[in-house]
């Protein structure tokens, strides 16, 4: 569709050439809005993603480097497997560290629930044992072996039942994203080529006249091309500025990030959404001059 | 430079032209005549190359049309200055820039910036004070001018009009006869399409002009009657 001459050409610009198609029209104001709503549009689609990927990392590095072990025994021998528990773990290659929670860390954890002034010691609680893995992680089969053996209240929780689900529904939405952002750009050039179209049918006089004093329909087809590639360029760089500015005016959760809250880009993820005007731009370009070169070949 | 042989052009399922043979030398001035609806336009668009022929072959500057690309067929039309009778321009944009168009669409922008060229087409067409003026603000003599104008400002080795004369008065259309018998004059092979027989008589005072008829589908040279 391109060579690079054509591509130079576009790039460079003819002042002389785009003044031959009629400067102002119901199209430009469209593609205009178009790609800012758009370009507004898709700079969410990329927070949701990027944030999902996030929450994935976080979520599976997390959970994946810790474990947890309840003992549920009488209470006369709660601590004593509590103990021969912790003996096994501390031999138990893969294991950083391993401390059974105290109790007033459990009562924390079961205040959401039952509230502040749960009598702890009245209830048949399992004593919990929370388990940091090294970087190789330990083997959870043998250890239930080992457990079952030698501490026989003991449970392991090694996280893989529920990690499983919730670091693949994050995967998903991650993905989810992406497919919104490429819907998006879709739709983009979708409206971008019946802009074009538009436009052409418009101009089919400006053609006539063009064709008659020699124009070549790439020369034709490059003034209409610069022109929609140049107010989608703009209509998406408006677009993005005002969505990154929506996003990061989004509440921050503060110490206790939550999944909306969390919702926007860190570091270098906020240099992704100024891709979108650049993209937006060559959507435009190709959607406009696959348009044209399909008018033109109708237009005698 | 422009052949016809064997043309035939059919419309509509009807043959409008049939068994043409014409060939336009360099240097000649052609009236063509007939009735309306006789063909003379279809003719003229078959010279361009914004027709192809049903049958035979039309030769633009020894090459034949059908073997023309798209983008060759752009490339003979700057060496084609044709001018419609209703004249077509760029409405918003001036008359110089419009008389400027094949210019800049060739490429030649420097040529159409620096303007020598265009003033002094301007003052030949008479409209040096029409230049900020657009289309649609002129009248038609003044818009028959322009088109003429801008049809020779790349120096065409042929100019076609069609009617160039059909919406002026009498005096106007001597001036752009006039304009044509220089550009003749200058070399340059010219085709005027018309069914006003007073303007070939008035031309052959200044011109040798050689008269074709489209009578009954065909293309026949006009004896001395006219």
């Amino acid at each position: 569709m391109f060579n690079l001459a054509t591509l130079r050409a576009l790039a460079a610009g003819d002042r002389q050439a785009d003044r031959v198609v009629p400067p102002t029209g119901f199209t430009a104001q469209l593609t205009l809005f178009v790609s800012g709503a758009m370009a507004f549009l898709a700079v969410f689609a990329l927070a949701l993603s990027l944030a999902s990927g996030r929450l994935a990392d976080r979520w599976g590095d997390e959970l994946a480097r810790t474990a947890t072990i309840r003992i549920v025994a009488p209470e006369d021998q709660r601590a004593l497997q509590t103990t021969a528990a912790l003996e096994v773990l501390s031999t138990t290659p893969g294991i950083a560290a391993a401390r059974a929670l105290s109790d007033e860390e459990q009562q924390a954890l079961l205040a959401p629930w039952f509230g502040q002034d749960l009598p702890l010691d009245t209830l048949p609680v399992p004593r919990l044992i929370e388990i940091e893995t090294t970087g190789q992680g330990f083997d959870p089969t043998s250890l239930r072996l080992r457990l079952a053996a030698e501490v026989p209240g003991a449970v392991l929780d090694d996280h893989g039942r529920w990690r499983a689900p919730l670091v693949s529904a994050a995967h998903r939405l991650r993905l989810l994203g992406w497919a919104v952002a490429l819907l998006i750009i879709g739709a983009v050039a979708a409206m971008v080529t019946l802009a074009a179209n538009a436009a052409l049918a418009a101009n089919a006089q400006v053609i006539a006249v063009l064709r008659l004093v020699g124009a070549t329909d790439s020369y034709i087809a490059n003034a209409f091309v610069r022109r929609f590639t140049i107010r989608a360029l703009a209509g998406s760089a408006v677009g993005v500025v005002v969505g990154l500015l929506a996003v990061w005016l989004m509440p921050s959760g503060g110490d206790t990030p939550g999944f909306l809250t969390g919702l926007g880009f860190q570091g270098a993820g906020w240099l992704v959404p100024l891709l979108l005007p650049l993209i937006c731009g060559a959507v435009a370009l190709f959607a406009t001059a696959y348009a044209a070169r399909r008018a033109l070949r109708t237009l005698t | 430079m422009i052949e016809l042989e064997n043309v035939a052009y059919s419309y509509g399922g009807g043959e409008l032209l049939s068994d043409i043979s014409v060939k336009l030398a360099p240097g000649s001035f052609h009236f063509l005549t007939g009735p309306s609806g006789a063909g003379k336009t279809t003719f003229l668009k078959l010279c361009y190359g914004a027709l192809l022929p049903t049958a035979g072959h039309v030769r633009l500057f020894d090459r034949d049309v059908r073997s023309l690309e798209r983008d060759d067929v752009a490339k003979v039309r700057r060496r084609v200055g044709v001018v419609h009778q209703d004249v077509q321009f760029l409405d918003h944009l001036a008359v110089a820039d419009n008389i400027a168009l094949p210019l800049t669409v060739s490429g030649r922008q420097a040529q159409a910036m620096a303007g020598n060229d265009l003033t002094e087409l301007m003052t030949w067409v008479g409209l040096t004070n029409r230049a900020d003026a657009l289309p649609p603000e002129l009248s038609g003599g003044e818009r028959q001018r322009a088109a003429l104008a801008r049809a020779v400002i790349v120096s065409p080795d042929v100019v076609l009009a069609d009617e160039p004369t059909g919406n002026v008065d009498w005096d106007m259309s001597q001036r752009l006869l006039t304009l044509l018998v220089e550009l003749n004059k200058m070399g340059k092979t010219v085709l005027i399409a018309t069914h006003d027989l007073s303007l070939i008589r008035a031309a052959k005072a200044q011109v040798q002009a050689r008269v074709l008829r489209i009578s009954n589908r065909r293309v026949q040279l006009a004896g001395a009657d006219l």
